[in-house]
């Protein structure tokens, strides 16, 4: 892959602030959008009227059952009046808003920017289930009337098949990651689970159950990116953004293999060139790999190249993606943990990563000193990848 | 600041129940239509592009790697090798259903083993629960079910499911 990389700017996080996810929030997404962008103001100590850009990250439309959510949402985001834009790449919209704004300062054109993300996924009835619908092919796979479980559920069966991989081995992230979120106030369903209840847990699509899955939330998040020069007057403690990756595979996920996940890996591997990465195992320091289901924060990391393939259930069995591990994954609690109201939680993935190269992840903070993290989202038929790598 | 709705809350709440009268009239396009007028002659069809060697199932009129048209029509193989397969007890809906849908993807032949890209289909399996749940299935060689010919709409469902031989 080439990528040409001439910046006009660094670019720096300086703020950030987030909802609490939970199921069926009584505020509107505007609300929401206003209350996370709000607190991100007050982090990085600037106002509304110090913001140049903004950029606004929601999945499809149809969760909220409000139409063109970018318009919609600029209101509560600050955006009136302003150069705004809306991303969507299905889940992996949370990490591209953010890669949005990076590229909206990197490029000279703003000097602040701020990302907002937000997701109301429990007004759909009866169930949200039902609205994915529409990101099947209407006619070769409409007919055979998926849900969209099925897809991961695939995915998931045949990551296991080809590896040897069993569900007991799975079922630790999503043991991990809810444990880590009893530490995140944010945190929808955080807790201490066991192997055996997430093997015990309602069978929806086999080999999914329930606890292998993230819940149904809503919530928002908001990030102000900034300029080196308006980072340094604003904060002591700005977080760089050293390498940005995206790219999407084809929709024919019937026709590639889904044992591993090249999307992610194009991706990676672009971040990485961007950020001087060489060994990503070595040189990352903490992590947030998507984790929508549990399977996905292992095939993540393979894609990633932190793991050979086939390899991340052996490594999370050692503890290396422990809290305290070698390379802490998801010590927010991930998307299992915190919950998924799906763009906002890409970016609050972004977030974590944020807060712990700042040192202010509070119960959050993993207990070795670090100075490399990454983010990543996934979305769509297998499809949609976004990277994000940061250093303090 | 947030503060969620409770199950007994959502019944003192006005819903708005709203279904809206939108009806699709999709276009299959020019592959796809080959492709299922193929299926009501009981024939899988993709096109291959000569410059890459990739065919397409479903087919493409264009190679989306080489961005140029793709070349010709081929008939693959209603056989391959069951790559995934899983049991779905909910609807698409969410509902509980007591017996599970059975589905997975097939690699179609000619393919081989070491494609990462195939020729592939996303259909039903006429398998037991139990070889799904314990992978049996997965990778054993299956072949369609065809629907009568007079029963076949040029539909995907013109075939049955993928049995196993
Ligand atoms: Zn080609």
């Amino acid at each position: 892959m080439k990528v040409n990389i001439h910046l006009n700017k660094r670019v720096a996080v300086i703020g950030a602030g987030m909802t609490q996810f939970r199921r069926r929030i009584l505020e509107t997404p505007q609300e929401i959008a206003w209350e996370a962008s709000s607190k991100a103001l007050e982090e990085a100590g600037l106002e509304l009227k110090d913001i140049e850009c903004v950029v606004i990250g929601s999945a499809p439309d149809a969760f909220d059952g409000v139409n063109l959510k970018g318009e919609y949402l600029s209101h509560g985001s600050g955006g009136i009046r302003k150069p705004s834009s809306r991303v969507f790449v299905g889940g992996a919209t949370g990490v591209m808003a953010a890669i949005t704004g990076w590229y909206h300062v990197a490029s000279g054109m703003c000097n602040t920017v701020l990302v907002v993300a937000e997701e109301k996924m429990s007004p759909a009835r009866p169930h949200p289930q039902s609205v994915f619908r529409y990101i099947w092919d209407p006619i070769l796979e409409k007919p055979l009337n998926p849900n969209l479980i099925w897809i991961f559920a695939m995915e998931m069966h045949r990551y296991m098949a080809t590896y040897g991989i069993k569900k007991e081995e799975i079922a630790l992230v999503s043991v991990k990651n809810k444990r880590n979120a009893a530490n995140n106030p944010y945190a929808q369903l955080g807790g201490n689970i066991t192997v055996d209840d997430v093997l015990n847990s309602e069978v929806l699509v086999w080999p999914v159950q329930l606890l292998d899955i993230s819940p149904v939330s809503d919530g928002g998040a908001a990030m102000i990116m900034a300029s080196e020069d308006v980072a340094r007057r604003y904060s002591d403690t700005p977080i760089w953004v050293d390498g940005v990756g995206w790219t999407l595979d084809n929709t024919e996920w019937p026709a590639r293999d889904l044992a591993y996940a090249r999307y992610l890996e194009f991706a990676a591997r672009m971040a990485y060139k961007m950020a001087g990465i060489e060994n990503p195992y070595k040189e990352l320091d903490v992590i947030e790999p998507y984790d929508p289901f549990d399977y996905k924060e292992l095939h993540h990391i393979e894609g990633l190249r932190i793991a050979q393939r086939g390899e991340a259930p052996k490594l999370l069995k050692e503890g290396v993606f422990d809290i305290d591990g070698d390379i802490p994954s998801s010590p927010s609690g991930g998307l299992l943990g915190v919950g998924n109201p799906i763009a906002a939680a890409g970016l609050m993935k972004v977030i974590s990563i944020y807060w712990q190269l700042k040192g202010t992840a509070g119960k959050m903070q993993v207990k070795k000193p670090v100075h490399t993290g990454l983010a990543q989202a996934w979305g769509d038929l297998m499809q949609a990848s976004t990277v994000i790598i940061m250093r303090n | 600041m947030v503060t969620s709705l409770k199950e007994e809350e959502l019944h003192k709440h006005v819903l708005i129940p709203y279904k809206p009268n939108a009806k699709y009239a999709y276009t299959a396009g020019q592959a796809q239509s080959r492709y299922l007028l193929g299926l009501k002659e009981g024939k899988i069809l993709g096109r291959k592009c000569v410059k890459c060697g990739k065919i397409y199932v479903p087919p493409k009129m264009y190679c989306d790697e080489c961005f140029r048209p793709t070349d010709t029509w081929v008939e693959v193989m209603d056989e391959g090798y069951v790559m995934t397969a899983v049991a779905s007890f909910i609807s698409w809906t969410r509902e509980k259903i007591s017996e599970p849908e059975l589905v997975g993807v097939i690699r179609l032949l000619p393919s081989s083993p070491r494609d990462f890209v195939y020729p592939g289909i996303f259909h039903k399996l006429c398998v037991s629960y139990e070889e799904v749940k314990n992978m049996s299935v997965i990778g054993k060689r299956v072949k369609a079910v065809w629907r009568p010919k007079e029963e076949r709409k040029a539909s995907i469902n013109d075939i049955q499911c993928f049995k196993v031989i």
